[in-house]
């Protein structure tokens, strides 16, 4: 599905924390929003979510106007940035969720949460862990867990704050592998927030860079390396 | 490095022995002194007479009906506390707003103001000399020196407790669960129940139990505004004070026991939550 951004403002109180902004995300893109601390990358991925709304402007999915869009409603499958996995439930109630959430009338019978749930479990490549409580897992697999969850409730896009901001360089190397799995066997279109750059260029089909609230440049890794639009990109990329 | 070997080590992270013993030793004392004399001296004055002067202590109309006000006023006022404390804890740390400052400091109010303060507050709003006070007593809802007042008193008293007791907790957890549960398609409701609520439930039954044993101990308050009326609106403190300064003192300390003992069945009951709930406690503690 694809994403439209349409100039988009935020404002906290008196301070701007977007610009208009306008951005379109073709469907199935994996996309980083890059930029330091406080350039507005975590707002618009919120704003996308539907966890905040925005002051002015427009957001549409697949062409139809989503920005009045209850968060639930949108079903956009978020990952935070320490994961905020439920810690009074085990990792499988974690994963179910989501699905247990629906109405009555959409929730599947039990037989298919569990298969479901397994069948996540999996693709995570943690089939053993439905049993633990979140703070019996390593930082890496909570994030797995997080991702699972995100996607139990068969989002029509995957958006992810700093995903792998908490971890050690090993487990991040392995993770970005397993994220850009995971994005290419769904085809989902996935937004993510990264303030490093190495990871975005690695990663991403297409980066967005991001300071004091307004988009920089927009391309492909290669065209931004190649040609920075501004002075900022060029001091950031080159950092 | 047979020189090391043979100097004793001295513990560096420790206090000497001596100053050890005598400063739990020091505070042992206080406890039995302060703590543990007091609540035997209760039960021993109780008993003077026997089991038989206890049952007859029980016996007296007076003391039935203060047990029983007693029991309701809390059995109303420990929900409806703990349901505003929810509440309050709820917006305070869960939404920003204007006037969240002010809030807070109305929830701590009780706590700031004396008892009797408040006590007397109420018969001044409500009390047959005012306005709305002398319309409610021609319309026969009176509060002051009734059961109403009672209650008022006590959840004006006890209002912070709950409150007090969930707020740092919320506040520490912040509010990424919830949104989690949210952008998962749960429903406010949902998120409250499911996600915050089994978050908070050990805060939140301290708070409860906080709030009950205040809710059934309240004197100065109560005081105020019952009126004392003897088998009518004396609650089991006032009632307590009443049969002492009638030299009833075998009643007073049964009373009194009684009231302990409804104290320390709340703990029981909180160490055996605690003790049966351990393993779960341990494993969802925050990581």
């Amino acid at each position: 599905m694809n994403i439209e951004i349409e100039e988009l403002a935020k404002e906290f109180g008196t301070t701007r924390a977007l610009h208009p902004v306008s951005l379109s995300i073709p469907s199935g893109a994996l996309v980083a929003l890059l930029g330091p601390s406080g350039s507005g990358k975590t707002t618009l991925l919120r704003v996308l979510g539907g966890l905040e709304f925005p002051t002015s402007g427009r957001v549409l999915f697949g062409g139809l106007d989503a920005t009045g869009l209850s968060v639930q409603d949108r079903r956009a499958g978020f990952v935070f940035q320490s994961y905020a996995l439920f810690r009074h439930m085990t990792v499988f109630e974690n994963i179910a969720y989501g699905l247990r959430a629906r109405p009555r009338r959409e929730r599947p019978a039990e037989a298919e949460i569990v298969r479901r749930v397994n069948r996540l479990l999996e693709l995570i490549q943690l089939p053993e862990i439905g049993g633990r409580y979140p703070n019996q897992l390593s930082g890496g697999q909570r994030q797995r867990v997080a991702l699972a969850r995100a996607l139990a409730i068969e989002p029509r896009m995957l958006l992810l704050d700093e995903p792998f901001g908490a971890l050690d360089a090993k487990v991040r190397k392995e993770l970005r592998q397993g994220l850009r799995e995971i994005h290419d066997r769904t085809g989902l279109t996935t937004v993510f927030v990264t303030h490093d750059q190495e990871e975005a260029m690695e990663l991403a089909d297409l980066v967005v860079i991001m300071s004091m609230g307004r988009i920089e440049q927009v391309g492909k890794p290669t065209e931004i390396r190649a040609r920075p639009a501004t002075d900022f990109v060029r001091d950031f990329t080159a950092a | 490095m047979s020189d090391i070997a043979l100097t004793r080590p001295v513990p560096v992270t420790t206090e000497p022995p001596l100053a050890r013993y005598l400063l739990i030793g020091l505070a042992a004392v206080f406890v039995a002194l302060f703590l543990f004399a007091p609540l035997v001296t209760v039960f021993v004055e109780a008993l003077r007479q026997g089991w038989v002067g206890v049952i007859d202590a029980l016996r007296l109309p007076d003391a039935q009906a203060a047990i029983r006000m007693t029991l309701t006023i809390a059995a109303i006022a420990v929900p409806l506390n703990a349901t505003f404390g929810i509440a309050a804890a709820w917006a305070i740390t869960k939404f920003d707003f204007r006037g969240k400052a002010f809030l807070i400091t109305l929830i701590d109010l009780p706590f700031s103001v004396s008892p009797v303060v408040a006590g007397l507050m109420l018969v001044l709003l409500f009390g047959a000399n005012s306005t709305l006070g002398g319309w409610l007593i021609a319309n026969d809802m009176p509060i002051v020196f009734a059961f109403p007042g009672i209650l008022l008193a006590t959840l004006f008293v006890t209002f912070p407790f709950v409150a007090r007791e969930i707020i740092p907790v919320m506040i520490e957890q912040g509010r990424t669960e919830e949104e989690a549960a949210l952008t998962l398609g749960a429903s406010g409701w949902r998120t409250f129940f499911t996600v915050t609520l089994p978050n908070i439930r050990w805060a939140l039954l301290y708070g409860v139990l906080l709030c009950n044993a205040r809710a059934m101990g309240e004197f100065g308050a109560v005081a105020v505004v019952s009126g004392k009326i003897r088998g009518e609106t004396a609650t089991m403190p006032t009632m307590v004070e009443m049969f002492y300064n009638e030299y009833l003192s075998v009643a007073a300390f049964t009373l009194a026991a009684v009231l302990a003992m409804l104290a320390l069945l709340t703990l029981l009951l909180k160490s055996l939550l605690e003790w049966r709930h351990a393993e779960l406690l341990a494993a969802t503690r925050r990581h």
